[in-house]
C-alpha cells in the first residue's frame, strides 16, 4: 500500500461510510472520516462514499461538507478524488432522480435512470467492469467483477471520461475519470479483492 | 453479464455457530469467529447470517474451558463487517423498523425477515419504503404437509396453510427485493435442492430467488443453476466441514462454465 497516502473520507451521512473506513483500516491506510477543512487540507486523497437518491445526497453534501475547501483541494491542489455510487453520480452536472437536481459538475454529464430492458431495477449484484488501458485503476486486469446496487447511471457528455463500462441490458459507464477526479458506480468496499485493488491503485494516484 | 451467486449461510444460536437438521436438531460447531474467518474467504459472493436463537441466553461461554466468551448476535455482526468486504444479509428475530435500522447501521447490507412479514404483510412495504427494496429479503421456509407445500413461520414451527408460490407473489407485490427460499424437509439432509418448488417460485416472480436447503455436494448447486432461474444458490452445512470449501465449490461451478464469478482471479 501507499505508505504516504492520507485519505479523508467525506461523510454526508451515507450508510456506507463505515464500510469504506473499515476497508481503509484493513488496508492499513492512514485515514480519517471527517468533513473538517483541516482534514481536507491535510489529506492526500479524498473519498466520497454515497448511497441513496441524487437530490437528497446533494442537499446533504451542500449542508455538511465544506465544498469550497473540497473544490480547492481537487481543482487547485489536484488531490485525487474518488466518488463511490451516488458519490460518483453527483460529479455530473445534473441528476433526474425524484426531479431534476444540480450536481457538482466536475465531470460533464447527466445522471438518468437505467432503461427498462426487462431486467430488475435496481441492478443488485456482481457484474463485470471492462476498463480501457487509460484507467490504470485495475492494474493488469482488463475485466473484473464488482458489486453494484443502483437504479441510475452516469451519462458522460465526453466519452473520453468513461474509462470503465458494464452491461446490464445496456452498456453504461461504471468508471468515469477526468484528470484527478474518479467516480465508480459500484461499491469497492463490498467487492472484496477487486475493491481493494481499485482502492489501492487510487491511493497511488 | 450479471453473475449468479454462491452464498454461505451461517446459522448462529445463542452466539454459537450451529449446524441444523430439519430445523429441529442442532450440532454446535463452536466459535463463530473462526467460521467467519473461514467463510469470509474471497470466493463467497455474499454472506447470510441467521440468528436462530429462541431465547435471550447468549452468554453461555465456558471460559473455564478456554472457550472464547460468546457474544450477542449484534456484536458478532459488527465484528464481521470489519473484516468482511462483501454484501452481508442479516436475519432472525427482526420485528420492527428499528431492528432493521440497527442491523444496517452495524454494517449489514440487507436484512431478512420471515415471521413478521407473514403476520404483518404491510411491514414489508414499510421496510422497503424506508430502507429500499434492495435491502429487504423475505425468507420463505416451507415443508411438505400431506403432499402439499406449506409456508412455515416461527422457525418452521407454525404452519401458515399458504403455498410458497402464492406467498412469493405476495411478498414481491409488497416490495420485497429478494426471496430466500428454504425447504425445511431438506434442511441438513444432503439430498439436493427441491428443484420443483424452486423452479415454480422462480417462474412466479421477477425478483431474485436464493435457493437453500439440502445441498450435500457441489453437483446439487449445478442442478439448481441448470434447471431453475435462481439468481443465487445458498447452503449452510456443506460449507462447514472443510477448509476452503467455498473456494472449491466456486471453482467447480466456474470450471463447469456456470455464470459465476471466478473464485480467485486477483492477487494482491
Amino acid at each position: 500500500m501507499n505508505a504516504t497516502a492520507r485519505a479523508c473520507v467525506l461523510d454526508y451521512g451515507s450508510g456506507n461510510v463505515r464500510s469504506v473506513a473499515n476497508l481503509l483500516e484493513y488496508l492499513r491506510v492512514e485515514h480519517v472520516v471527517s468533513n473538517s477543512e483541516s482534514s481536507i487540507e491535510h489529506a492526500t486523497h479524498l473519498v466520497l462514499p454515497g448511497v441513496g437518491a441524487f437530490g437528497a445526497a446533494m442537499d446533504m453534501i451542500r449542508t455538511r461538507i465544506p465544498l469550497p475547501a473540497v473544490e480547492a483541494a481537487v481543482h487547485e491542489n489536484r488531490k485525487p478524488f474518488l466518488g463511490i455510487c451516488v458519490g460518483m453520480q453527483v460529479l455530473a452536472e445534473s441528476g433526474e432522480e425524484f426531479g431534476s437536481h444540480q450536481g457538482l459538475g466536475w465531470i460533464p454529464g447527466t445522471v438518468r435512470r437505467l432503461h427498462d430492458h426487462g431486467l430488475p431495477i435496481p441492478q443488485v449484484g456482481w457484474n463485470e467492469v471492462r476498463t480501457t488501458s487509460a484507467a490504470g485503476l485495475l492494474g493488469e486486469y482488463q475485466t473484473t467483477d464488482f458489486y453494484f446496487v443502483h437504479s441510475f447511471v452516469f451519462e458522460a457528455a465526453d466519452k473520453a471520461n468513461v474509462v470503465g463500462t458494464t452491461t446490464y441490458g445496456e452498456t453504461f459507464a461504471s468508471i468515469v475519470r477526468r484528470d484527478n477526479v474518479v467516480g465508480v458506480q459500484f461499491h469497492p468496499e463490498k467487492s472484496q479483492k477487486a475493491g481493494m485493488l481499485l482502492l489501492a491503485n487510487f491511493l497511488r494516484l | 453479464m450479471k453473475k449468479r451467486r454462491v452464498i454461505p449461510v451461517v446459522l448462529l444460536k445463542n452466539g454459537s455457530l450451529v449446524q441444523s437438521v430439519q430445523f429441529s436438531s442442532y450440532l454446535n460447531l463452536g466459535n463463530p469467529v473462526w467460521a467467519v474467518k473461514r467463510l469470509s474467504e474471497w470466493a463467497s459472493d455474499e454472506l447470510i447470517y441467521l440468528d436462530i436463537t429462541t431465547d435471550n441466553d447468549y452468554d453461555t461461554g465456558r471460559e473455564d474451558l478456554g472457550h472464547v466468551k460468546r457474544r450477542t448476535f449484534l456484536e458478532i455482526i459488527a465484528d464481521v463487517s470489519k473484516v468482511t468486504f462483501m454484501p452481508i444479509t442479516v436475519g432472525g428475530r427482526i420485528r420492527s423498523l428499528d431492528d432493521i435500522r440497527q442491523r444496517l447501521s452495524l454494517g449489514a447490507d440487507k436484512i431478512s425477515i420471515n415471521t413478521v412479514a407473514f403476520d404483518d404483510p404491510a411491514f414489508i412495504a414499510r421496510a422497503a419504503g424506508r430502507f429500499g427494496s434492495q435491502c429487504i429479503v423475505v425468507s420463505i421456509d416451507y415443508k411438505d404437509v400431506n403432499g402439499v407445500k406449506r409456508v412455515m413461520v416461527e422457525g418452521g414451527r407454525r404452519d401458515t396453510g399458504m403455498h410458497p408460490v402464492d406467498w412469493a407473489r405476495q411478498v414481491e407485490a409488497r416490495g420485497a427485493g429478494e426471496i430466500l427460499l428454504n425447504s425445511v424437509d431438506r434442511d441438513g439432509m444432503k439430498c439436493g435442492y427441491d428443484i420443483e418448488t424452486i423452479a415454480a417460485v422462480c417462474a412466479s416472480v421477477k425478483i431474485p430467488v436464493i435457493a437453500q436447503g439440502g445441498v450435500g455436494c457441489w453437483e446439487h448447486f449445478e442442478e439448481a443453476l441448470r434447471s431453475t432461474a435462481v439468481d443465487a444458490v445458498a447452503a449452510a452445512n456443506v460449507f462447514q466441514h472443510t477448509d476452503q470449501s467455498v473456494y472449491y465449490a466456486k471453482q467447480h461451478l466456474y470450471e463447469a462454465q456456470h455464470n459465476v464469478r471466478a473464485p480467485s482471479l486477483i492477487s494482491l
